[in-house]
This record gives structure tokens, sequence and C-alpha cells, in this order.
């Protein structure tokens, strides 16, 4: 027997040699891959490395052109289209699979409702649900409707899902992509809780101190390769993004430039209230970046989105160059040059069926028009510059944007904005759910931005990021500014403080 | 990279490799190429340029409805009332030329066009507001005005029929639909005019592009700066006054409405719009395709009168199962790619 065919005892799920081709181009080489029972395995690489493939093929989602799976350390071909869930292999998707409008005991018996004499029983499911949920000692309330819920409790609804189908191996797709730091930690607990008794969690994730942080074991995949298998405690964030790009990454973030004192104020929110936000202020000087940190749901996007004419406000004044901007109106805020990029890539910023160009140009198609009729040669002039710029790599220029990749949809969506020319940009989530080498690239592009003298206010669930950029942060709580930061005090424990609530600013 | 593209795949509509061959698109002139093989075999006379040009010309009402309901559907919209938009307006709209107000019957009859686009136009606008300053779903909202125009026609008909009297406006309007220009009929020349406009706007113009983006996702539209109520409000004004030029149509041709007039018609102009390849939940607008539609829908009826296997009373039936069908059809390409 080679050494190949041994499998340890505790191996639940093997890849053995896997390869898999999309429409001829090989997307992944003979990837080998074990699971031990009770073990969190991240499973990490650049965007286009292969993982999501990777995590289909191992859930039965997508069939494997050669190599083999072994579960229990028998060979096996995973049944397809989620059917593999019987089998106990779980995934749980990066958008959720749950309906707004059920409620939590009935989205965790969707489809294998329990009836007695052909009546739901009700009761019986909301008792089970509430079983699940205090196992995991969640505090969702299991009569609450899915809409109501935070994302963080959505990601605890599928794994309470996951569970109560008895599930031994966990794929979790980015579950802490669109968690802050706080809930992401909540989260982990309850999967560490599970671990020990003896379920296997695969975690694909971008952030990379979280893997080090959680993890038992780290799985590196490059271009569709295997790289490396290690135990997580054997390497550090440095170590494991080398792996990841196969070159050594300079500095992530740029230098920070400080604006000067009398440099000209460009933007200042006054008083803004929301339903939810109150009484926020802040100002921008030219050329300054400045960062908003805190939890999901602390208010940062409604603030934003209100100052940038997306949403209506309460009170308040928003002065771009000392002009007053009409409330709740976008066209306003555009024309004073004052732009916001959401974090909803894929739900609001890209019209995903639709071409680049389309996309590239559709904020500012009045440049685009001669005569009243679209010139189109000088939409894909325009798309061409922007592609360069913001170094936008695919195949084809008419590939639909639903089918680039999460950093080419987020660079298209700059490149969008920044072509009506704004002079303030408001950027929500950056780099959210995007590798760390397009991640560095963009943290260039907003500091060359600010460079040319655009001021730029960047919303970041990530500290690191808002630590590496800014050279003022705001924190807020509960639709409240509860910090300013400056120089030293920018770190990690003082942004934790505010968001917190441990400690408020002293007016 | 590939595997992410591929991961994200949004709308296999569209081979991968080489030329960019989208198969919705395609799809409706295939089928109206078999069906005029169909023909040939089924009755000689089929083919012949007259009968052709004839199933082109009675396609004409169809046809211009249904290129306001590419506009309304690719913004995300459905328009339930234009079959009785069609006869209200053209029941104003004889009602207007029978007044003897203005004496001169050219002006009479160059006032009465004017007036029925802006009925046709009003009607429209109306559908808009509700739909959207109401925030009523747009299904419920024009089945409401459906209700609302076909009452008003029966009103105004009082139950029988409201006809063209004046003999001299008859003479002077009937070219209009049995006249021909450069050898082609006009209804045909309308319909030509008509879609090149609208494909015009639709593909060319800003409000176009507009119209699309707010078709397929109405946030991004939003959160671009576009405003999507005005979008779609116009868009239902441009159904409006398509339904006006199909009436302009209309009236010499019958010179005659009553409650029936343009029963099923919203049937007809929706699948003539689903069969030329447009997506029904917005985003994807072929207004020639739409054209090919309206055709098909005429032609199936013509080979079903030439050809006596099948009882021309069940052409409803027909006209039904080619909706059914081309939604099978079209989603199977989606797939399929």
């Amino acid at each position: 027997m080679s050494s190949l065919n041994i499998v340890s005892e505790d191996d639940v799920l093997v890849a053995r040699r896997i390869s898999k081709f999309f429409s001829g181009v090989q997307v992944l080489f003979s990837v080998n891959f074990d699971l031990r029972a009770g073990e969190i395995h991240a499973l990490v690489g650049e965007n286009g490395a292969g993982k999501s493939t990777f995590v289909k093929v191992m859930s039965g989602f997508e069939q494997p052109d050669s190599g083999e799976i072994l579960y229990d350390g028998k060979p096996i071909r995973l049944p397809a289209n989620g059917a593999a869930e019987a089998l106990g292999i779980v995934i749980i998707h990066q958008e959720f699979n749950l309906a707004d409008h059920l409620t939590v005991s009935e989205s965790l018996f969707l489809g294998r409702e329990i009836t007695r004499f052909g009546v739901l029983d009700r009761k019986r499911m909301r008792a089970e649900t509430r079983a699940v949920l205090d196992s995991l000692s969640s505090s969702i309330d299991e009569d609450a409707l899915i809409g109501s819920l935070t994302v963080a409790d959505k990601q605890m609804v599928e794994i309470a899902k996951a569970i109560s189908k008895e599930a031994r191996v966990i794929f979790m797709d980015e579950p802490t992509a669109v968690l802050s730091q706080e809930e992401s930690r909540v989260l982990f607990e309850q999967v560490r809780r599970l671990r020990d008794r003896g379920t296997s969690f695969v975690f694909v994730s971008h952030k990379l101190n979280e893997v080090l942080e959680y993890t038992d074991r780290v799985t590196v995949l490059r271009d569709g390769q295997w790289v490396k298998t290690a135990p997580t405690s054997q390497l550090d964030a440095e170590s494991i993004a080398q792996l990841m790009v196969g070159r050594e990454l300079s500095s992530l973030y740029p230098t920070k430039e400080e604006p000067d004192v009398d440099e000209e104020i460009v933007l200042s929110a006054t008083g803004i209230s929301t339903p939810f936000v109150r009484d926020a202020s802040f100002e921008v000087r030219k050329g300054e970046i400045i960062g908003f940190s805190g939890l999901i749901g602390s208010g940062r996007t409604e603030l934003m989105e209100a100052v940038a004419g997306l949403r209506a406000r309460l009170s308040g004044t928003v002065r771009v160059k000392g002009e007053v901007l009409a409330p709740h109106d976008v066209h306003a805020a555009n024309r004073a040059g004052l732009a916001y990029l959401t974090k909803d890539r894929k739900a609001k910023g890209l019209l995903l069926g639709s071409r680049m160009a389309v996309n590239l140009t559709l904020q500012s198609l009045a440049r685009h028009c001669r005569h009243g009729y679209l010139d189109q040669a000088s939409e894909a002039a325009a798309l061409a510059r922007a592609q360069r710029r913001f170094d936008i790599r695919v195949r084809d220029a008419r590939v639909v944007a639903g089918r680039m990749s999460g950093g080419n949809q987020q660079k298209l969506m700059l490149a969008k904005v920044m072509e009506t020319e704004p002079d303030i940009i408001i950027i929500d989530e950056p780099t959210r759910g995007i590798d760390v080498g397009t991640k560095q690239q963009i943290y260039h592009f907003i500091a060359a931005l600010a460079r040319d003298g655009k001021s730029i206010v960047i919303v970041s669930s990530e500290m690191q990021e808002i630590i590496g950029m800014c050279t003022r942060v705001a924190v807020m709580r509960e639709g409240v500014i509860t910090g300013w930061l400056e120089g030293e005090e920018i770190n990690e424990q003082e942004i934790m403080r505010y968001s917190a609530g441990l400690k408020t600013m002293a007016s | 990279m590939t595997q992410e593209a591929r991961k994200t795949g949004e709308r296999p509509g569209r081979t991968r490799i080489g030329i960019d061959v989208d198969m919705r698109a395609i799809a409706p002139f295939v089928a109206l190429a078999l069906l005029l093989l169909l023909g040939m075999f089924v009755n000689q006379n089929f083919i012949g340029l007259n009968n052709l040009a004839n199933v082109a010309t009675r396609s004409a009402f169809v046809a211009i409805i249904a290129v306001g309901a590419t506009f309304v559907i690719s913004s995300g919209d459905l328009d339930l009332s234009v079959g009785s938009m069609l006869a209200f307006v053209a029941s104003l709209m004889i009602l207007f030329l029978n007044n003897p107000l203005i004496a001169d019957p050219t002006l009479r009859l160059l006032a009465a066009v004017a007036f029925a686009l802006v009925v046709g136009a009003l009607c429209g606008l109306f559908n808009g507001l509700v739909t959207t300053v109401g925030r009523i779903e747009p299904f419920i909202a024009t089945l409401g005005t459906m209700g609302i125009y076909r009452g008003l026609t029966t009103w105004l008909s009082q139950g029988g029929a409201i006809t063209l009297k004046s003999s001299d406006i008859q003479t002077l309007y009937a070219p209009a639909y049995f006249g021909s220009f450069l050898g082609l009929p006009i209804p045909i020349v309308v319909i030509l005019v008509v879609t090149a406009i609208a494909a015009f706007v639709l593909y060319r113009t800003r409000y176009g592009r507009h119209v699309v983006a707010v078709g397929s996702n109405r946030d991004v539209a939003r959160y671009s700066g576009i405003s999507v109520d005005r979008v779609r409000v116009i868009a239902f004004v441009i159904q409006g006054l398509c339904v006006a030029v199909a009436v302009l149509l209309y009236v010499p041709r019958l010179g005659s409405t009553s409650a029936t007039t343009g029963i099923l018609w919203e049937l007809q102009a929706i699948t003539a719009v689903v069969v030329g390849g447009t997506a029904l939940k917005g985003g994807a607008g072929r207004v020639w395709g739409t054209i090919c539609g309206a055709f098909i829908l005429e032609l199936v009826g013509n080979i079903m009168l030439l050809s006596n296997f099948i009882s021309e009373y069940l052409i409803g039936t027909i006209q039904g199962s080619i909706i059914i069908i081309a939604m099978l059809v079209q989603r199977s390409l989606t797939r399929k790619a």
C-alpha cells in the first residue's frame, strides 16, 4: 500500500487527486485534502484559486472529472444538488438560503416539516428549534421572522439548520464576510463547541486573522492547486499570505499622508438624524481619508446613505464646499461631486446581467450622449480607460458583470463611480470578500485618489483596513458616533472600546 | 478567474466561446422561419406575397401595442389594460370625429388624431402613476384600469356600438389603413417606423439604457442616481402612445367600436413580447423580436385558417399554448448554453 492510500482513523472526508474542468478549462489540479473528525479546517486562497469550486465538489454540487472522494474511509459518489445533506455533508452558502417571510422555526424545518396526521406539528417544530438554538446558546426567538434578524443571526440560523440535520461536515463559505469581529467571535464560540462534539468544519475565508485565531489546520490553494496543509499553530498571517500569492507581499497599505490642517473642508455633515442614526456630525478635508468603524448594524451605512441623498433624513445639513445639499436627492449629491459606493455590489452596485460598459457608464450616461443618442465608441473608450486605470482583468470585455470575480466587480464599481468625477467618495466596505492581492491594489487606488486631492470616507468592519488607511477614525455604536480617534489612538483596542460601548466621547 | 467566472454565472444565455451569440435573440426568428416552411407545406397560396402582406397588415394592431409593451415589460412592469385602453381611445376618437364642432373634415381629422394621441398618453400616464405613486403592483393596478377603461367604453356606447357617421371623413381617412406607400400597405409602414423609433430609443438613448437598468435591478438603478419612478411612468406613457397609434389604424379600418373591441388583446401583446425574447422579469428588451412575435401569432392563425386541420375557433387555445411554449423554450435556452 502506498502512503496515499492510508486513511487516518480520524479522517471523515478525504479528497484524492481531485481535478475539475469547466468548458475545457482546468480549474482544479489533482487536489488532495483531508478533513478530520472534530476539527475546524480553513481553506484559503486568492479569488479564483478554486476554493468555491472545491467546496462544491466536496459537497456534491459538482462532480469531479477525476480523482475520488472518501467518506468514512469508503469511496463515495456524492449525490448532486444538496442531496449530500442526507449523508451529513452540509454547505452554508455565502448568500443565505433563507426566505425573509418565514419564521426561524419554519426555516429550520423547511422541506422536512414534522406532521401529525398530515397536519403541521408547529408545537414540536418550535420546541425542537428552541432546543437546537439553546444548544448553540443563541437567544434568537424561534418565532422571529427571518427578515427581522441581523446578518449574524441569519448565519446562526443557517448553522442551527445544519445541526438539526445532524450534519457531520459543515462547509462555510465566507461566513464572516458580513460579520463584525464581535459577531465572528460569538459565531466561532459555537462552532468550537460543536467541534468538540465531533462535527467537522471547513471554513473558507479571506480574513486571515480569523483563520489564525479560530482554526486548527489550514489548507492553501493557489491557481487550482494544493499548496500546503499545516496546523494553524505553525503559520502566521505573513506566511499564509505568501503561500496564497506565491510571492512576497510588499506592504499591504500605502503610507498614510495627512492633509494640512488649513486644507479646505469639502464635506461637512452636521446633526444628521435618521430613524436610527442620531445627531451625527463629521467633516472631511480635501485629500483626507477618514474612516468609520463600528459593529455591523451600528448605523454607518444608514448615515452615509442619508449624507449621499439616497435616504431621507429627519434632520441635519450636509454641505459640500460650503453649499447646502438638498436632502434625499442623489442627483444633487452627484452634481455637487459627492459619490457613494455601496457595500452590496451584487444587489445595489452592478447590473449582473449586463456587460462592463453598460455598468461603467450607467451613472454618467450624459457624458456619452451626442444629440440625444448614446455614442458607443465613447463608451468603449471609457471602458478601455477604466480597465487600464483600475487594472480590471477579464478575458473578454463583453463578459457580463455577474461572471466576474469579486475583485474585478469591486474595481468595476469603483471605476463606475469615478466616471462621475466626484471630489468626495464615500466607500462602504471597499474590500468585502476579495482576496489579499486585489485588496492591496484597491488600497493603493484609494491612496492615489487622495493624493490627487479627492476626499475619501471609508466605512469598514475590517479594523485592519481602517487602521491601515485612515488618518482620522469615527467609531459608531447604535446609531451614534461615540468616538473620534487620531494618530496613535487608531488601534484595535481603542476602536473596540468605543464600538462595544466601554468608552464614549468626553463631551 | 475561470471558475469564479463560472461560479457567478449569471446569464448563461450567451455562448462562452467565440462570437457573442444570444440564442434568445435568435430563437423567435428561427421559429418564424420554421412557421413559414410549415405554411408552405400546408397551402401553396401561403407563401405568396399577397397573403404574407395581408398577414403582416392584420398583425399591425397587436404589433404596435406590443412595441409599447416591450418598454413596460423591460422596465419590470406589466400593463394588462391595453385592450380596454384601445377600445376606450378608439371610442373617444370616433365620438370626436362625429362632433361637428370643427366643420372642415381634414382639420377635424387632424385634430382627432392629436386628440387620440393625447388621450392614449394620458391613459398610460394614469397607469404609470397608479403603479408608482400609488405603489400598487402593476398587475393589480392595470387589472383595475382594464376594468375602468372597458367600463367607460361600455358606458360611452350604452352597450351598443359607436360608429363613425360622416362618410366624408370615412373616405378621407380610409387610406390610412387601406392605402399603400412605395408599394407597402400603410399599416406595415407604420409598424416599421414605430419599431425603428422604439429600437432607437431602447438601444441608443440614455432613457433606453435606464429602462433596462430599472428592469434588471431597481436598487442598482436607484444607487446609480436614476429616477426609477420617472423611468417607469414614461414607459407606461410610451405604451399609451403606442395604443393610440394602433387606434389611428383601427378607426379607418372598422369605423366602429363596441364593448367587445380589443378583448384579449393584452394577452396577444404580452405573448408577442415574450415570444420575441424579452424577459418577463424585466431587464432585456427586444423590439424587433416583439414584432416577430406579433407576426408569428398572426401567421399561426393564418395557417390554421388555410389548413382546415384545426378549427379556427381554437385560435385562443393555440395562442395561449404559444405563450407557455415560448416561456419553456426561453428557459431551456438559458439553461443549456
